[in-house]
């Protein structure tokens, strides 16, 4: 059985008084992949924020490998919807971002783009990018730092459904490849049946219900429907 | 063999090629051009009378005298001495003064509201008071100048760096950059296009506040020159001085976007913009 790597207890974050997330208890393992599903304002991008470090809590603790986590948490890296890549460095630069630059990091750099296909691209800047590939510069960008968990903030948000789908599958196969921890934040709950073996519906600023996700991969929609429609069904449900 | 070169298909491509860009180079030219062959046909026919209007060519020999003679030397030096201090002193001042108020919340509120009281009253109104404290020496001139400079500077810088995509500093944030680092890798590259934009703006102030505090008080300089040559009706000297400034303008101009041109090299090649 896969260790804990991520243990969260009694995590609650308030904005002025507010309660934006509530007593929440959470225990992920080892190279699972996760998805947190729900609707808009449901605490799913605050609980992410807080495990990466970027909110401070407002009660609780979180631990990795058993160490409790204070400030940025440096063993994770997010990809967001938006790209967030700086617009004045290339591609290559914003991948090695605060990296030294050498031989053994222009390797990673160009097995990483071979990766998320954008060999050649190494020298653009992102204004010259479309939308997908910006977000697989993001996703090379995370993955540079070999974080021990990889969190996706609605990263494919934005995208058309092609696109969309390659990136879904190009996550599902860097996951496996990896044997890294993921997890995913996403409104779109065939999504989150389609790549996650645990859904976690998160509403009312609490983890509502645990889905297990047993399916076989590779997922078609076909295979993920009913699990689909019984996480939406809890999601619609008590509001 | 043909070469490549050889080839009458290429030739007539890279014929072509040249002669495109020559258009470009030329096309901006012709306008100005035209002017001056119709002013100087006006003015050899008679239609212009040369005490209303010298004819360009007579401009030309009084720039040529004037050069020969080391006068136009002398005054452009301290016109440019003028505003090159004004343009250091004000724009330093400018950016400092943006930085303190659009990093720290205490400073901003402390500074902001009495620049920006300040920064409505025009310069150029300043000039009786200036003469007061100062003279009619250097100290006026520089002085009006670094106030026209430091406003445009010190508005873009300050709007530039608190206009930095906020998702970019959080991105920073979550690489641990300390805030030196995060300063300088995101920050100010994150302003910097906003802040070339004032230091453009900024250059032509700079030009504009010097031509009326030359014009108004001054014992030397090309605006003196002008004034000087108002007293005598000597046309020529006039227009030369006139001249003189327009082309120290597209001067700076052309060095401002060469500067944007290096330090964005970036949306160019991002086809943010076309260069």
């Amino acid at each position: 059985m896969a260790d804990t790597i991520l243990s969260i207890e009694n995590l609650s974050k308030k904005y002025q008084g507010k309660v934006a997330l509530n007593s929440t208890n959470l225990k992920i393992k080892n190279g699972e992949f996760v998805a947190l599903v729900g609707q808009s304002g449901g605490g799913k991008s605050t609980l992410l924020r807080l495990i990466a470090g970027l909110e401070p809590m407002t009660s609780g603790t979180i631990s990795q490998n058993n160490q409790l986590i204070h400030g940025i948490n440096s063993n994770t890296r997010v990809m967001f919807q938006d790209d967030r890549l700086l617009p004045w460095k290339t591609v290559r630069e914003n991948i090695t971002f605060k990296k030294p630059k050498n031989s053994e990091t222009a390797e990673v750099v160009n097995q990483l783009l071979e990766r998320v296909e954008l060999q050649g691209f190494a020298d653009a800047y992102p204004a010259s990018l479309s939308g997908g590939q910006r977000q697989r510069v993001a996703l090379a960008r995370a993955l540079f730092v070999n974080p021990e968990i990889l969190l996706l903030d609605e990263p494919l948000g934005a995208l058309d459904a092609l696109t969309r789908s390659k990136m879904q599958k190009l996550i599902l196969d860097l996951w496996q490849e990896r044997k890294m921890t993921v997890i995913l934040v996403t409104h779109d709950v065939h999504e989150a049946t389609k790549m996650a073996n645990r859904i976690y519906v998160v509403k009312n600023n609490k983890i509502e219900a645990t889905f297990e996700n047993p399916l076989a991969y590779p997922r078609t929609d076909a295979t993920c429907t009913n699990l689909s429609t019984t996480i939406l069904n809890k999601i619609i449900d008590q509001d | 063999m043909q070469t490549l070169e050889e080839n009458p298909h290429n030739i007539k491509i890279n014929l072509a090629k040249i002669l495109t860009n020559l258009l470009h180079y030329l096309l901006p030219w012709t306008i100005p051009t035209l002017i001056i062959i119709s002013w100087q046909l006006a003015s050899i026919n008679g239609l212009i009378e040369s005490t209303i209007l010298p004819s360009p060519w007579q401009v030309v020999q009084t720039t040529i005298t004037s050069l020969q003679s080391g006068v136009l030397e002398q005054n452009m030096a301290i016109s440019l001495y003028r505003a090159l201090s004004g343009f250091v002193i004000g724009g330093s001042i400018g950016f400092l003064l943006a930085l303190c108020t659009s990093l720290s919340q205490t400073l901003n509120l402390l500074l902001d509201s009495s620049v920006q009281m300040l920064r409505n009253i025009p310069h150029l109104a300043l000039i009786p008071l200036v003469i007061l404290w100062f003279g009619v020496g250097e100290s006026s001139k520089i002085s009006l100048v670094t106030i026209g400079v430091l406003f445009p500077i010190y508005i873009n810088t300050y709007h530039g760096i608190r206009s930095v995509d906020s998702n970019l500093i959080e991105m920073g944030h979550s690489y641990q950059l300390n805030s030196w680092q995060l300063f300088w890798h995101i920050i100010i590259p994150g302003a910097l296009p906003t802040i070339l934009m004032g230091v453009r703006y900024a250059l032509g102030v700079m030009w504009t506040t010097l031509i009326v505090s030359e014009t108004l008080a001054s014992s030397a300089g090309i605006g003196y020159m002008s004034t000087n040559a108002q007293s005598f009706m000597d046309m020529s000297t006039i227009l030369m001085c006139i001249m003189i400034y327009a082309l120290l303008g597209k001067l700076s101009d052309l060095m401002a976007k060469s500067l944007e041109t290096s330090l964005l090299n970036w949306q160019i090649k991002g086809g943010m913009i076309n260069g």
